[in-house]
């Protein structure tokens, strides 16, 4: 009997907490699969956030650490420069990386530090609740943007991958979104990409997942996915944003 | 060749994600009887016609399919 696909060890048993349709668990998953892949599980230590994400350490084989609510890069450089041959990658939301740890992941690749963020934006606050993310549309609606977001008032959201690639210490920046089966490949070909530059001690690495939150969003899990596409994908382009 | 459809159902929430992507069409939720977690999950039709492109196990944010060939 020849296995064509089965759960990847780079995740534990645990069952996810996450919605039902929530994009968090294929990119653990990937994520899971990237390290099975490297054959770095047992040397990998992940940098969780607060948001949804907040359980990760329970989901990821790795070792994990929980950092304070934005804080994941500063910790993450704090770990990499003790253990430098050790892959160290932080898992970030909007909220943590964009809004609260904005300074944090601004200096983390200005500095150049060797380890890989992954950025999920599902352009909403999850886990309080559905508030308008620093990322969230124009015209989307948020629980305190009930008439949904507009640029006179709330400005513009912010596309963290194109302002990072600015930076010198960054080497890859790359956005991705895993609403189907091609785009869930090349998610996962980013992330693998991701983690052999930092283990080739390249520098600062940087994958966008462009993330479906139905229960927030108000809709199906199938409407939530194609509204990724067509929606999303047209602010916030698919595809490499910098690679040195 | 014959492929085996695994799912582990207690784990599924019913999302229809993986309904989504079959080419072959031949996944449904089970509306017969709920899960440990109350939800209907996902569950194969017609598991001869099934090619192995592992579409659903890709998609499935819960690890829930697993599928095997002998």
């Amino acid at each position: 009997m020849t296995t064509v696909y089965r759960k990847t060890k780079g995740l534990q048993d645990t069952p996810l907490h996450y919605c039902p349709g929530c994009s968090h668990g294929i990119v653990h998953k990937l994520v899971g699969e990237v390290m099975e892949e490297l054959g770095i599980i047992d040397t990998t230590i992940a940098v969780c956030p607060v948001g949804c994400a907040v359980f990760a350490g329970n989901y990821f084989a790795c070792d994990t650490i929980e950092a304070a609510h934005g804080r994941a890069p500063a910790v993450a450089t704090g770990i990499k420069r003790t253990h430098p041959d050790q892959p160290v990658f932080t898992y970030q939301g909007d909220g943590d990386l964009a809004s609260i740890g904005a300074a944090e992941i601004v200096h983390a690749a200005m500095r150049g530090e060797k380890f890989t963020t992954i950025f999920i934006n599902n352009a909403i606050y999850g886990m309080t609740g559905g508030q308008m993310a620093p990322t969230t549309l124009i015209g989307q609606r948020a629980t305190t943007a009930p008439l949904g977001r507009t640029k006179d008032l709330h400005g513009e959201p912010i596309r963290m991958a194109e302002m990072l690639s600015t930076m010198g210490g960054l080497v890859y920046a790359e956005r991705v979104c895993v609403a189907d089966v091609p785009n869930i490949i090349k998610a996962k070909k980013a992330i693998k990409k991701a983690f052999e530059k930092q283990m080739n001690n390249e520098g600062f690495t940087f994958v966008e997942v462009l993330c479906a939150c139905p229960t927030n969003w108000g809709m199906t899990t199938l409407d939530a996915n194609r509204w990724v596409k067509e929606e999303m994908a047209a602010y916030y382009p698919l595809g490499v944003i910098k690679e040195v | 060749m014959k492929v085996i459809l695994e799912f582990d159902r207690d784990r599924c929430k019913g999302c229809e994600l993986c309904i989504s992507v079959c080419p072959k069409q031949i996944l449904a939720l089970d509306k017969g009887s709920t899960n440990a977690k109350g939800y209907y999950p996902a569950t194969v039709t017609d598991q001869d016609a099934c090619i192995a492109c592992a579409s659903c196990a890709r998609i499935c944010p819960d690890s829930v399919i697993s599928i095997y060939k002998e």
